[in-house]
């Protein structure tokens, strides 16, 4: 009975819904306001749609049993393990690397630079990954610090002509800086606390972007951001006075995709770079100390960790890496405005890293690859983006709360 | 004469209109092994959280090896040498045993962040050097059979003792042990009997106990103070303890 209850009550929610959002449109007409209803085809949807929540709240027992007769997927038996996987990582990671930088040069334009986002949105997923997943901050502000990066170096490169490699570490000092300071009276919050205080943090960065226009250039952002350089080589076509283009100088005819295909090797770089300094840190000292901390805060007070400083160095560490990768994005886009840096970036960083699996590096790379190509390959669908959105975030959490590679922590054993 | 490593005097613990401990005073001289003990919410724990820093009291001294450390934070104290367990079990539990040794030695292991990026030589040693560090201790509470199994599944006695290591490889001076018998069996706490001594005798630390168990206090203690209601009721050793009108009176209720 309550079942039957329960599915009436769910399904009239659906029609409420639905009909404020799908049933009735608003359309202007010279001064007139007119509403128009849904043609019949969308009625049929709708209740269609509403049928479906209706059974489904019904038989919500029976279909929970067979999603749990859907075997869950075994990769464990697929790695080798113990000594061998030793001696077989350095190959596979050699491999993946010489994939990685040979793949570009054998297929579009487009996807190289697809590649190339993806690579950003892992750099992000991974710094993320140190605050939320290992140090266990809720951080809903994290684009704050992309923001902080990317501008960083435009500002830099527009107003002071410094090129790309000098302003990437600036960037990512930068962003720790920004990271520090916010960190420094917001760390004695918790949980929901901290979360509010960092996404207030992250409209504020947005908005003072948006409202500082005689610096930032406002609403209308920043453009003609200098592209990086190989050793001072220009990738374009034409080149400004006194410097050498790449072209020319390896005498080879000029091709727009090699300037996609270097920002792409720059990308493979810096996330290889990314990668091995993570790796260290979960493996050193401060790395197991974020983990107690997140585990057991009192324990660690009362072992001699200065628990703000330990949660300081995580937000710190992870918001230089959002520097890090916003330098880069400002330089591939040659355009930054605060468009870019909405909550709903966070939110999607914040996603990549659920999805993944907190703590897991493996897990986070392959959610920001997958939320990266699919809104692309789902183009037509790009109306229903956000639901789709929703939808997959529900089935992972009803399929795989843990994520899509649970974390695997490097344990430190006693030989 | 022996020097005296904790000095308390006066301390005062007040929560709103509640005095839970009141006008507390005492003193813990180099290698002793000091009992608390009195009723339950007699205000024991609370004179641990005071002397370890997680309460700032409201009024009293606390002097630990000379210096006053009332109102300092509570890992600047355990830096100090002053190191204390808890009522419950509080381990590390996703993590190994030895792992759980390591982050106790954060201090120690503080070094640059550089130097742990590249593995540089002065890294590696002192992460030796933590390593065996704990591996010394784990052997000292026997469980160096357990260093690499997840301390989560060790059984309640041993992750008892794997609390009293981890402790130990801070290089405390005294060691605050809140209840460590509670929920053990009586093996058990005859090993931990031997242990506390061990860590009196061999280590030369002092100890300062808060426990219920009377066989384990009355049979190891150099000196005891009972506390009742936050007040102090009594103290001396364990024949005077035993002995004393009051403290009976105060377990037994008013006959």
């Amino acid at each position: 009975m309550g079942k039957l209850y329960n599915a009436i009550f769910s399904a009239g929610i659906t029609f409420v819904l639905a009909c404020l959002m799908i049933g009735v449109k608003l359309d202007t007409d010279g001064a007139t306001l007119g509403v128009t209803g849904a043609t019949p085809e969308q009625w049929a949807w709708i209740f269609g749609g509403i049928a479906l929540v209706f059974f489904s709240q019904l038989f919500s027992d029976q279909i929970d049993a067979a999603f749990r007769k859907i075997p869950k997927p075994q990769v464990s038996h697929l790695i080798p393990v113990g000594d061998k996987m030793t001696q077989l990582k350095p190959w596979l990671m050699a491999g993946v690397f010489v994939c990685m930088v040979i793949w570009p040069f054998m297929v579009s334009r487009g996807s190289v630079d697809l590649a190339t986002l993806a690579l950003i949105y892992i750099m992000l997923g991974l710094g993320l990954n140190i605050v939320v997943g290992l140090a266990g901050l809720l951080d809903l502000g994290y684009v704050a610090f992309y923001a902080v990066g990317a501008y960083t170096y435009a500002l830099l490169s527009q107003y002071f002509g410094l090129s790309f490699w000098v302003c990437l570490p600036i960037s990512a000092g930068m962003a720790a800086l920004f990271g520090f300071i916010l960190g420094f009276p917001v760390l004695r919050l918790r949980g929901d606390y901290l979360a509010i205080v960092t996404l207030g943090f992250g409209e504020i960065i947005r908005i003072l972007l948006n409202n500082w226009t005689a610096v930032t250039g406002g609403p209308n952002g920043i453009s003609g951001i200098a592209k990086p350089t190989l050793f001072g080589m220009e990738f374009s076509r034409k080149s400004k006075e006194g410097s050498t283009l790449f072209h020319e100088f390896f005498g080879i005819d000029y091709s727009s995709s090699h300037k996609v295909i270097f920002l792409y090797l720059i990308a493979v770089v810096l996330v290889a770079f990314v990668i091995y300094v993570i790796n260290r840190l979960m493996r050193m000292p401060i790395g197991r100390a974020w983990e107690a901390l997140r585990e057991d805060e009192i324990a660690c007070r009362s072992l001699g960790l200065n628990r703000t400083a330990i949660k300081l160095s995580a937000f710190t560490i992870g918001a230089s890496t959002a520097g890090f990768a916003g330098s880069f994005f400002a330089a591939r886009q040659g355009f930054i405005s605060p468009e870019s840096f909405t909550f709903i970036e966070s939110a999607i960083i914040l996603a990549i890293v659920v999805l993944g699996g907190m703590g897991s590096q493996i897990g986070i790379i392959l959610a920001a690859i997958i939320m990266t190509i699919l809104p692309e390959l789902a183009r037509e669908f790009s109306e229903y983006r956000m639901l789709l959105f929703g939808l997959t975030m529900v089935l992972m959490m009803r399929w795989r709360p843990q994520g899509l590679v649970p974390m695997k922590r490097p344990v430190l054993e006693l030989k | 004469m022996s020097q005296l490593l904790l000095d308390v005097n006066g301390l005062t613990m007040q929560f709103g209109g509640l005095k839970a401990v009141n006008n507390v005073s005492l003193y813990v001289k180099n290698r002793q092994i000091v009992s608390i003990i009195g009723p339950n919410g007699a205000g024991k724990t609370t004179v641990f959280n005071c002397l370890s820093g997680f309460y700032i009291p409201t009024a009293g001294s606390v002097m630990f090896k000379g210096n006053d450390i009332a109102g300092l934070k509570d890992f600047e104290i355990s830096r100090q040498g002053l190191v204390r367990t808890f009522q419950h079990v509080r381990l590390f539990s996703n993590m190994t045993v030895i792992e759980n040794m390591l982050v106790a030695q954060h201090r120690h292991l503080n070094t640059s962040l550089l130097s742990g990026l590249f593995k540089t030589p002065s890294y590696r040693r002192l992460e030796q050097e933590a390593m065996e560090r704990a591996v010394y201790w784990l052997k000292e509470v026997d469980l160096l059979d357990s260093a690499n199994r997840e301390s989560g599944n060790l059984s309640y006695g041993q992750q008892r003792r794997l609390e009293i290591a981890r402790c130990m490889v801070t290089q405390p001076e005294l060691l605050m042990l809140d209840e460590p018998a509670a929920g053990l069996n009586p093996n058990e706490t005859k090993e931990l009997d031997e242990l506390i001594i061990k860590l009196r005798d061999e280590h030369e630390i002092s100890i300062l106990l808060i426990e219920h168990d009377m066989g384990l206090v009355m049979g190891i203690s150099d000196h005891i103070y009972v506390i009742a209601q936050g007040t102090p009721l009594a103290d001396g050793n364990a024949d005077e303890i035993k002995n004393n009108p009051d403290v009976i009176k105060a377990y037994l209720g008013e006959s």
